[in-house]
């Protein structure tokens, strides 16, 4: 099982993500911004970081790089595809995912242990936790708020695509508490909180991150 | 303005120039005129100019920093020493690890957000210039009064500078300090320390060795911000009036350091580069005249090469300019095509902009004609050296006569409040609203960082092994002793790594001071300078490598002495370290160490307005027991935390809130015990099957212990003093939200 991590100029966290994917049993694989092919990768990881300095808007810049035309005809056809932090800003701009990411309510940059509960538990990612599972994993970013309109909104918790809301205050301003979500078929998720850096108690606030990283290699032996 | 030519100047020898604008001195003028044998034009004058400024030259320091290598003392560990761009370390294992702390104190009072993000973007790339990734930073804060209005300005600026350069590039930070005292009202103190991990092989240095090789520029285009930063900025007084001297601020973007640093690592991995310099204060003229002088000893540079952000750059501008994220490395032709073709993977501008040649000459020239032809040397190492007169100041005699005269608390409502008004003093109250702001976990590797004693790194995933860093400066000490100020930070600095178990093993300082032209000043630098070296001889540890900063003054009135120590301890495994507070109850907490009546300098005084007496005087060889005690104890302690600033008061507080497990402790003389700052001290809490090892440790190194109390409960019992957590932690959490939103 290869799952794919990208990075662009300015991604962060892709060797953290790297190491969660190993942790969880796969095989990491590096993915260059300007790649033209996806090295025959059964899934794929979008980290953290400030692609392209989030120029414009974060993201927005990201969703043209070369590797992303392959990763949304991919996506389109079912792979699993994680968008973590910058990662989901760059799949909602890429339309894999509805809504925008906005700056944070009290407008700093938050880093801080957050516990969310697994709302759905059906995604190729979230699969191996307990429906309504409470984790604690970092969040850290300058424009986490979810934003949608409000009939977006109604689709979302209609279908159940909510897969993570923060629990306790509102950290960020986030509509519903909305930490991720998921497209229609489950195959893309985008969290705004940080799993890859909850994967060991040594480095992180818990090793509870890496549920997402077992639960692709299940979906996938399914 | 016409172009100003070495045959001009040769032809015009009495024109008259604005050296004294540039920030030269007139005998600093005639000793260029004498270097060069005729008056040196436009372009020259730029370089020597910020070459010769206090903050690159180090001219009224240099006399008393040599102590540092004078007095170093023999270590196996150090692999580069003081004078390259930062001192690298041997930690183990086949690493090296360097690390630097440097001040960018003026522009930060000037242009907060942006003098903070340089700040870290400088630091940084002294850093990967030794050819190390950089894994981590710290950053060491001093204000103004917490409430003042000015503080609400500089404060929120400055934590989101930092945060926002050093979250964008991805590095951890892992601790710092925020202290604030009326002496920085006018002048904050930002110091930013960075700490990088290579193999030995790997280690780079700046020097433009061997004839024919290219020099490469690369990274941002050169713009007209920073002119002058170093002379004009760092290197004088702030008036009360004035030009607000923005332009003479950095303007950083992170986004092109982080490729920068992606891109410099990937040619560092394949050896292409001979020499490698990055492009701080002074810009251009540093860069090309430390070069030269650290290798074969000349260079020609085609000026008007240079990629320009702004076209209409003269070329003493493009000298001068401090436009951040540039490098500039030598490079043998044969490796030139490889180097290219990496930067263009990473979309980095790069252009050759001259050679290195034998000889002695440092030849510019603009557009085909010669603006600078000056031996390299002159500019880079042999500024002028100022033994400025220093004299004891007046105030000295008068405060150590003097007695701390504060309430010391008796009843337990007394000792109630004054807990909680510690544990909500801006000094000591939870600094959460400005650590969230500062991403902790990025890399993956962070074992410690802010609350804990010191920031921990591991740098192998494998093996575990770790480094671990505290910086540590007391200026209230400093101000009451400067010469055991610095004894006891260093000893402080040391102490915090030791409790976590890891082995101290370097020494960085930024050492932050008023003007050197105050004999009073210039005194309290000394003594510092004598301290740190007498300290770091006693302890065995090598400083590799610092920053001064002077001119920290607002008028007259000069900031308190502030030395920053830094300290760099390693740790075989990470998963071995002792935590800063206990999560169970019904452990046995145990002080380490004496109290004595030490309120002089400490915060109770502080918060009552007293800054009088005799600050303690440093017991290094107690202190190095001490640390062995810490050492062999990591292997039971179930935590240990450093008393330092705040006292017993301040260390239970932290260590209760922690975890939110409570404490009851017993003790008598219970105001003094909880309130005196005596150094070398720490709280330990073990299991009581322990008690035994616990008094051996004590006997072995000669070091008292006192069982104070047991962990557990929802309340911190002091005597019959309670206090509930939940009351606790209001107090100590509520004072940043309050004073800055």
């Amino acid at each position: 099982m290869r799952i794919g991590v990208i990075t662009f100029p300015g991604t962060l966290d892709d060797r953290d993500a790297a190491r969660a994917v190993v942790a969880g049993g796969a095989e990491a694989v590096s993915l260059w911004h300007a790649d033209s092919n996806l090295k025959s990768v059964d899934a794929i990881v979008l980290p953290g970081g400030f692609s392209y300095g989030d120029y414009l808007r974060c993201g927005a810049i990201s969703r043209f790089a070369p590797v992303m035309e392959l990763v949304i005809a991919a996506a389109n056809k079912g792979m699993p595809v994680l968008g973590i932090c910058n990662g989901f800003q760059v799949l909602c701009e890429s339309h894999l995912l509805p809504g925008a990411l906005t700056r944070n309510s009290d407008l700093h940059f938050l880093c801080r242990d957050q516990e969310i509960e697994i709302s759905n538990n059906k995604t190729a990612w979230t699969s191996s936790f307990k429906p309504g599972e409470k984790i604690v994993i970092p969040l850290k970013n300058g424009e986490g708020s979810f934003q949608c309109d409000d009939q977006t909104l109604a689709m979302l918790e209609g279908e159940a695509r909510v897969v993570a809301r923060y629990v306790g205050a509102n950290p960020n301003g986030s509509r519903n508490l909305i930490a991720g979500i998921t497209n229609e078929k489950g195959n893309v998720v985008g969290l705004m909180p940080h799993p890859e850096h909850a994967i060991d108690e040594l480095t992180g606030p818990s090793a509870q991150g890496i549920g997402f990283f077992t639960s692709i290699l299940n979906a996938m032996v399914k | 303005m016409a172009l100003d030519t070495v045959a001009i100047a040769q032809l015009t020898p009495d024109i008259s120039q604005p050296f004294t604008e540039l920030g030269l001195k007139p005998d600093e003028y005639s000793r260029i005129k004498e270097i060069l044998g005729r008056r040196p034009t436009s372009s020259e004058l730029a370089m020597y100019s910020v070459m010769w400024s206090e903050h690159c030259s180090y001219k009224s320091s240099k006399v008393h920093l040599k102590q540092f290598g004078e007095k170093a003392p023999k270590s196996d560990a150090l692999l580069v020493g003081i004078g390259e761009n930062a001192g690298v370390v041997d930690v183990g294992q086949g690493y090296a690890v360097t690390f630097k702390i440097e001040s960018h104190n003026h522009p930060s009072f000037v242009e907060p957000y942006q003098g903070a993000a340089t700040g870290v973007g400088g630091i940084v790339r002294d850093i990967l210039t030794m050819g190390a990734r950089p894994i981590a930073v710290m950053d060491p804060l001093r204000f103004g009064p917490a409430d003042a209005p000015d503080t609400r300005r500089v404060l929120p600026g400055i934590v989101a500078g930092v945060g926002g350069y050093g979250n964008c590039l991805g590095l951890p930070n892992i601790g710092g300090e925020v202290t604030f005292d009326e002496t920085y009202a006018g002048n904050p103190l930002v110091n930013a320390l960075c700490v990088g991990v290579m193999k030995h092989s790997d280690i780079k240095l700046a020097k433009a060795a061997g004839a024919g090789n290219l020099v490469v520029l690369y990274g941002a285009k050169t713009g007209g911000d920073g002119i002058g930063g170093v002379s004009v900025l760092a290197s004088e007084t702030f008036g009360a009036g004035g030009s607000t001297k923005r332009p003479s601020v950095q303007v950083g973007d992170p986004f092109v350091e982080k490729v920068l640093i992606e891109c410099s690592l990937e040619i560092f991995a394949e050896d292409l580069v001979v020499g490698i310099q990055d492009l701080g204060g002074a810009g251009l003229s540093c860069a090309t005249s430390e070069l030269a002088s650290g290798g074969s000893g000349g260079m020609k540079v085609q000026l008007d090469k240079v990629p320009l952000r702004d076209p209409s750059l003269s070329p003493e501008e493009i000298l001068m300019s401090e436009s951040q994220e540039r490098m500039c490395a030598i490079v043998e032709p044969s490796n030139i095509e490889r180097f290219l073709e990496i930067c263009k993977k990473w979309d980095v501008t790069v252009t050759v902009i001259g050679e290195v040649t034998d000889g002695n000459h440092l030849e510019i020239t603009w557009n085909g004609e010669l603006i600078v032809d000056v031996p390299p040397r002159t500019v880079a190492h042999d500024g002028p050296v100022y033994n400025r007169p220093l004299a004891q100041p007046s105030y000295i005699d008068e405060v150590n006569s003097q007695k701390v005269e504060v309430p010391i608390p008796v009843t337990s409502s007394e000792i109630k409040a004054a807990v909680l008004k510690l544990a909500g003093a801006p000094n000591l109250a939870d600094k959460s609203w400005v650590t969230s702001q500062y991403d902790k976990y990025v890399q993956g590797n962070t074992i410690q960082s802010q609350p804990d004693d010191s920031g921990m790194v591991r740098i192998d995933e494998t093996t575990n092994l770790g480094v671990a860093i505290s910086t540590d400066a007391n200026a209230n000490w400093s101000y009451l002793n400067p010469y055991q100020g610095a004894k006891l930070a260093l000893a402080e600095a040391a102490r915090n790594i030791a409790t976590a178990g890891a082995r101290p093993l370097a020494v960085t300082n930024c050492l932050n001071f008023g003007s050197p032209e105050d004999p009073g000043v210039m005194w309290q630098f000394a003594e510092s300078v004598r301290g740190l070296a007498d300290g770091c001889l006693e302890m065995g540890l090598p400083v590799t490598g610092g920053n001064v900063s002077f001119y920290n003054q607002t008028g007259n009135v000069a900031i308190l002495p502030t030395p920053v120590i830094g300290v760099l301890g390693v740790i075989q495994d990470v998963r071995t370290r002792t935590p800063m507070s206990f999560s169970q109850a019904g452990l046995d907490l145990y002080l380490v160490g004496q109290t004595e009546e030490d309120l002089a300098g400490s915060e109770w005084a502080f918060l009552h307005n007293q800054r009088v007496g005799q600050s303690p005087k440093a017991d290094l060889q107690r202190e190095m027991r001490l640390i062995e005690l810490l050492l062999e104890g990591n292997s039971f302690f179930e935590a240990a935390h450093d008393l330092s600033q705040g006292g017993l008061s301040a260390g239970l507080t932290e260590m209760v809130l922690r975890h939110k497990i409570g404490a009851t402790i017993v003790v008598e003389n219970a105001g003094i015990e909880l309130l005196s700052e005596t150094p070398g001290r720490v709280l330990v809490a073990i299991d009581s099957a322990d008690t035994s090892r616990m008094k051996n440790l004590s006997e072995k190194y000669s070091i008292v212990i006192s069982k104070i109390g047991t962990t557990g409960g929802d309340s911190l019992v002091i005597n019959d003093a309670v206090i509930t957590l939940a009351e606790l932690s209001l107090a100590h959490t509520s004072t940043f939200p309050k004073l800055f939103g």
